[in-house]
């Protein structure tokens, strides 16, 4: 049991939670992420960590309502007791201190940004971190991002902050800029489309890019290999071989193929829920 | 002396098309009158060569005269004394290869049902109020890593001792592979958590969803947390994949995956559990060992009208227990004997449609002593499946030696210890069970945990 002591509303479907975790907070490393289940039956799911406080023993994850059970995870207010919250699962992003790395967050993939600008400018790395949504509305973390890195970038499709666009474009303005800008690495995390794309963007220029894999998984610890992923021709196990992985070699053809294999039922899941969910009202 | 009948008390099991349709135990039990007519039959052997057919050389023989007197009690106690899992190992023992393939009666008849009785006195046990009591009489705290056969019974034997034992589990619930693994309808979780329950009783604290090697290191256990000394029972958890084209495709997956939903996340009841299971009409199952039998009689279970075995050696190599196989027979399993799959093949969305196989002959042993299958030419063919699952073995899983400095391991990635003891490369690190053997048995693995458990006692007590 772990119990929130923080929620925040980011937008109308992602989550902000601080959850008390003292174990977890003390080992956790940029990249990492725990596996919740929140009730009794539920399914285990993994979320990455977004931040951790080691002194005050607790970790952020941000959630977006999507499925049966990140809508229950969405529920839970602040004082609620998460069941089962394991980890920090997978290992953590690897980059040689004293270089430029560039963040890419995508919708609440931005989260994870928090603890990887604060630990790289923390050691003395030039940081940058580029969050992009579809308009202003839907921006999460910006002013909690803007104080832990160099420079921050805001993208947004219809412009209605920052450069109007996709973060992609804003990566390779800095790429092709100004020597101060260019990034010596890229760690992207984000919907798959969105990290294929910046896997594209830095292909050509060679800049070493990470992606942090979200494929379905079921324990998280190496036991089912449902998390697989091709990677330079190979099956790696997302869960203890990555989650982040050289986004050069990433096969994202099969991983966004194999992350729909459950979609029938997910939407079956979603209505089932809120049927339920009715049913314990009444 | 009485003249001894010639055949074992069958064991009373549930009608085959009924029972492959529902997740009920498939083996009812015996009543007391089977089990005293059956204990009849033990001779009592001078040299009774099936205790050292047993890895923990349960003295059988007593246990089953015991049995024969009508003293329960008697019985059970005989029996925990050797075996601390009982009602587990009469269930998933492959007794046919150890203590029974031992039994005198063997040379003219059918041995006795060792396994069954073993079940029997277990089960009238379980119907008991707890006799086991522990105190707590030690400083020195021992932490286990891994809630399975080998930890849970490391874990109630240092109890016994009087020490405080600490179960770290990386899951939300104990019991290793007896939870994710074996299914409902050959071990009720029912009999698994009656055996945590009696761990708790006697002061054992579980503490679930720790990962040693993630959430604290092994190093942080001595340190930061106070133990005097550790036992590693991380199992073999890490499944095999084939390396064949098509594996990657969708409605392909590892025994241990679709076990672990079934199982572990409580897929069998869609009514209870918000983890899909997704079952096609047709499921392959590679691989013929006692994980594929769980797995294709789950599938059946799980609604597959067509539920394969495709194994490229023949009947006489696999591996499984002979009842599962035969349970599985009967409840209506297709064996593809001496067929080696080669490629899965799957539709433009990405669906597994057919397993492209070759058919083989036995040819000339290999290291495993095994008859070699040779491919025979032009023999390729697809069946037809909608899922094809992978149970061809696991490995032990890297995540605790991967973050451990001074762990020894071999090349098959399996913990060095000391046969006897169980001792590590590190002080009072003691390991045992598949961490160390690679995938094996509940038995051997709980007898590993008992000998750790001693020998930890032994370290610490010279230490002292």
């Amino acid at each position: 049991m772990a119990t929130i002591i923080e929620t925040r509303q980011l937008t109308a479907v992602t989550k902000y939670f601080r959850i008390e975790a003292p174990l977890i907070a003390s080992s956790a490393r940029p990249g990492q992420f725990v596996m919740l289940r929140v009730r009794e039956g539920g399914e285990r799911i993994p979320i990455t960590i977004a931040d951790y406080d080691r002194e005050l023993g607790t970790i952020t994850i941000v959630v977006q309502a999507v499925g049966a059970t990140t809508q229950r995870v969405c529920a839970l207010k602040t004082g609620d007791e998460i069941l089962d919250v394991a980890g920090p699962m997978g290992g953590h992003i690897d980059i040689a201190p004293g270089g430029h790395v560039c963040g890419v967050g995508g919708g609440f993939g931005s989260a994870a940004l928090l603890c990887l600008m604060r630990e790289f400018t923390a050691r003395g790395d030039t940081t940058t971190a580029i969050l992009g949504a579809r308009n202003k509305d839907l921006l999460i973390l910006a002013d909690e991002l803007r104080p832990l890195c160099t420079h921050l970038e805001i993208c947004t499709d219809d412009g209605s902050a920052g450069f109007k666009g996709f973060v992609t474009q804003r990566l390779a303005q800095l790429i092709e800029g100004p020597a101060a800008r260019r990034p010596d690495s890229v760690v992207a995390i984000g919907p798959m489309a969105m990290m294929r794309a910046v896997a594209e963007t830095t292909r050509r220029p060679k800049v070493k890019t990470l992606v942090s894999m979200d494929p379905l998984m079921v324990d998280g610890t190496g036991m089912c290999g449902g998390c697989r992923v091709t990677v330079a021709g190979k099956a790696q196990f997302a869960c203890v071989d990555g989650p982040c992985f050289d986004a050069h070699e990433v096969d994202f053809d099969v991983a966004m193929r194999r992350n729909k294999a459950y979609v029938q039922e997910e939407k079956r899941a979603v209505d089932r829920a809120a049927c339920m969910d009715r049913r314990e009202i009444a | 002396m009485p003249i001894k009948r010639a055949d074992k008390t069958p064991m009373p099991v549930r009608e085959a098309q009924q029972r492959a349709h529902d997740f009920i135990e498939v083996n009812a039990g015996y009543t007391t009158s089977h089990a005293a007519f059956e204990a009849e039959r033990c001779l009592r052997c001078q040299d009774p060569v099936c205790v050292g057919g047993c890895p923990v050389n349960v003295p059988i023989p007593e246990f089953i005269h015991a049995v024969a007197m009508g003293d329960m009690a008697g019985a059970a106690k005989i029996l925990r004394s050797a075996n601390p899992l009982p009602a587990i190992c009469g269930r998933v023992c492959p007794q046919e290869s150890q203590c029974e393939a031992e039994c005198s009666m063997t040379q003219r008849f059918t041995p006795v049902a060792i396994g069954h009785l073993e079940r029997f006195v277990a089960d009238w046990e379980r119907t008991q109020p707890p006799s086991v009591q522990a105190k707590i009489t030690k400083t020195e705290k021992i932490a286990i890593i891994g809630a399975g056969p080998s930890g849970l019974v490391c874990a109630g034997a240092l109890a016994r001792l009087g020490y405080p034992v600490t179960i770290y589990e990386a899951l939300h619930a104990a019991g290793g592979v007896l939870r994710y693994g074996i299914p409902e309808f050959r071990l009720p979780k029912e009999v698994l958590d009656w055996e945590i329950g009696l761990l708790k009783s006697m002061g054992v604290e579980i503490v679930c969803n720790v990962i040693i090697g993630k959430t604290l290191t092994l190093d942080e256990l001595f340190g930061k947390m106070g133990y005097a000394a550790v036992f590693i029972g991380t199992g073999a958890g890490l499944p095999q994949f084939l390396g064949i084209p098509g594996e990657n495709l969708n409605g392909v997956m590892s025994a241990n995956e679709f076990l672990t939903r079934v199982n572990l996340m409580g897929g069998y009841d869609p009514e209870k559990s918000d983890t899909p299971v997704k079952v096609g009409k047709r499921m392959a199952v590679i691989g013929a060992g006692n994980t594929a039998m769980d797995a294709v009689r789950t599938s059946l279970r799980m609604g597959a009208q067509k539920a394969m075995v495709v194994y490229r050696r023949s009947d006489k190599e696999m591996s499984a227990r002979v009842e599962e196989y035969h349970h599985a027979m009967e409840e209506g399993v297709e064996f593809h004997w001496l067929t080696n799959p080669l490629e899965i093949e799957g539709n433009a969305e990405g669906w597994a449609t057919g397993l492209r196989c070759q058919k083989m002959k036995l040819g000339e042993p290999d290291a495993s002593g095994r008859a070699r299958p040779v491919p025979i030419p032009d023999s390729e063919f697809v069946l037809p499946v909608d899922n094809v699952i992978l149970a061809i073995g696991t490995t032990p899983n890297p995540l605790l030696t991967r973050t451990t400095s001074g762990l020894l391991t071999n090349k098959k990635g399996c913990l060095v210890a000391d046969e006897k003891t169980g001792l590590t490369s590190k002080a009072l690190v003691f390991a045992g069970g598949d961490a160390v053997t690679g995938a094996a048995t509940v038995i051997l693995a709980a007898g590993a945990g008992k000998r750790a458990a001693q020998a930890i006692h032994e370290a610490l007590e010279a230490r002292a």
